[in-house]
């Protein structure tokens, strides 16, 4: 039938590894219950699948073939591939949507050559979201990968493109389906800076993605990036996506530099989806 | 040219339950079939996570095999900052420290 919910959440691993080492607990249980909602906006929606548009960490996709876009036509998933006891996340089968994951794999491929993968196992990227959004993992997942992670990285305007074709593929079958990029504004993530966060550029971007300003999100340099935003703000590209999935304004449901135990700018979000 | 094999290494190792029956059983075995420096594969025989943060290899793919070594989080941190004092600044890639080292959570500092 169409896109019938689009947003944005954070994945870092400690949002699940590191509950219990977090000392700001109000600020914590507030972006828990944000995640809550947005659960609720994706059952309120009616959705029959959910596309997750990550950034994975080197768990399928290396440098031996990467892809710049990938698409999981798999009929079930495994994850997570890290240990358990390290990100709290019991390893589990999630389903996935071969059939429905295949027809949008094949309309995506009419502007952008995607790639497509029956194999995924679901590291922290997919995992942390998916715990929090359908926690008893009974909603098919389609897992969609943006090269964020081994330069050279996928240009930012061609993920808006991305984006586009991922909506003109939910438009053109009859599921309801669900969008939810996942990925991070600043963060220095897996290094001793873990924790380090540049609000300011935080704030400037979301709210620029909030209004749908695709000229500024799409004017920034992976040098400019790196810089102020750290190797972690690549992952504005899944965010970029979405929005260009959901062409109508944002809303920033919550966002906090007030729990860099969890080594990211938190943040979730929503779009209205536009005819 | 072999950094790309010691990541890929860890890649391999992070994802496969069957490489990492043969880390614990038979590394030797693991290591011969990558492409690695002495100094490489002496780093991981020891997991060193400092000298291998600072040969440049990928935070991410560092981060989930310290979890697999049952390293904890801020310890981990901490070998980090450790492998440069010792070997001097990340000598490859995008993962590099900005700073002097110093902490950026408050949980850190208390500790
Ligand atoms: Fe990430």
């Amino acid at each position: 039938m169409s896109l019938v919910y689009a947003g944005v959440c954070s994945h870092a691993p400690g949002i699940t590894g590191r509950a219990d080492l977090c000392e700001n607990t109000e600020k914590r249980d507030e972006f828990y219950a944000q995640l809550d909602k947005q659960r609720q906006d994706i059952e309120d929606s009616g959705a029959e699948a959910l596309i997750v548009v990550a950034a994975e960490h080197f768990a399928n996709f290396f440098m031996n073939n990467m892809p710049a876009f990938c698409i999981g036509i798999g009929a079930e998933y495994q994850g997570p591939i890290e240990d358990p006891e390290w990100l709290k996340i019991s390893k589990t089968a999630v389903p996935g949507a071969p059939d429905l994951g295949t027809r949008i794999t094949r309309e995506v491929m009419q502007t952008v050559d995607v790639a497509y993968a029956e194999e995924w196992k679901f590291d922290h990227g997919i995992m942390v979201p998916l715990n929090f959004l359908t926690p008893n993992y009974d909603l098919p997942i389609i897992p969609v990968n943006i090269n964020c992670q081994g330069p050279p990285l996928t240009p930012l305007h061609r993920a808006w493109e991305f984006g586009l074709a991922l909506r003109r593929s939910c438009d053109a079958v009859p599921e309801k389906v669900a969008l939810v990029g996942t990925g991070g504004v600043s963060h220095w993530p897996a290094t001793p800076d873990s924790g380090k966060i540049n609000e300011e550029w935080d704030r400037r971007f979301l709210g620029q993605l909030m209004r749908q300003d695709k000229e500024a999100v799409l004017g920034y340099s992976d040098q400019e990036t790196y810089a102020q935003a750290g190797q972690g703000g690549y992952e504005i590209r899944t965010y970029i996506a979405t929005a260009a999935a959901a062409g109508g304004l944002g809303e920033l449901q919550f966002y906090t530099a007030e729990l860099p135990i969890f080594a990211v700018g938190v943040t979730v979000g929503r779009f209205d989806i536009a005819a | 040219m072999s950094l790309y094999y010691l990541q890929k290494f860890l890649y391999v190792l992070n994802r496969d339950e069957g490489a990492q029956k043969k880390y614990q059983n038979d590394l030797e075995a693991l290591l011969g079939d990558f492409d690695l420096t002495d100094e490489e594969a002496d780093a991981l025989r020891k997991g060193d996570i400092g000298l291998l943060y600072v040969l440049g290899v990928n935070g991410q793919i560092l981060m989930h095999y310290a979890a697999f070594l049952g390293i904890e989080w801020f310890d981990y941190l901490d070998m980090m900052r450790k492998g440069i004092e010792e070997h001097g600044p990340v000598r490859a890639g995008v993962y590099t420290m900005t700073g002097e080292g110093e902490s950026f959570t408050e949980e850190e500092k208390s500790r």
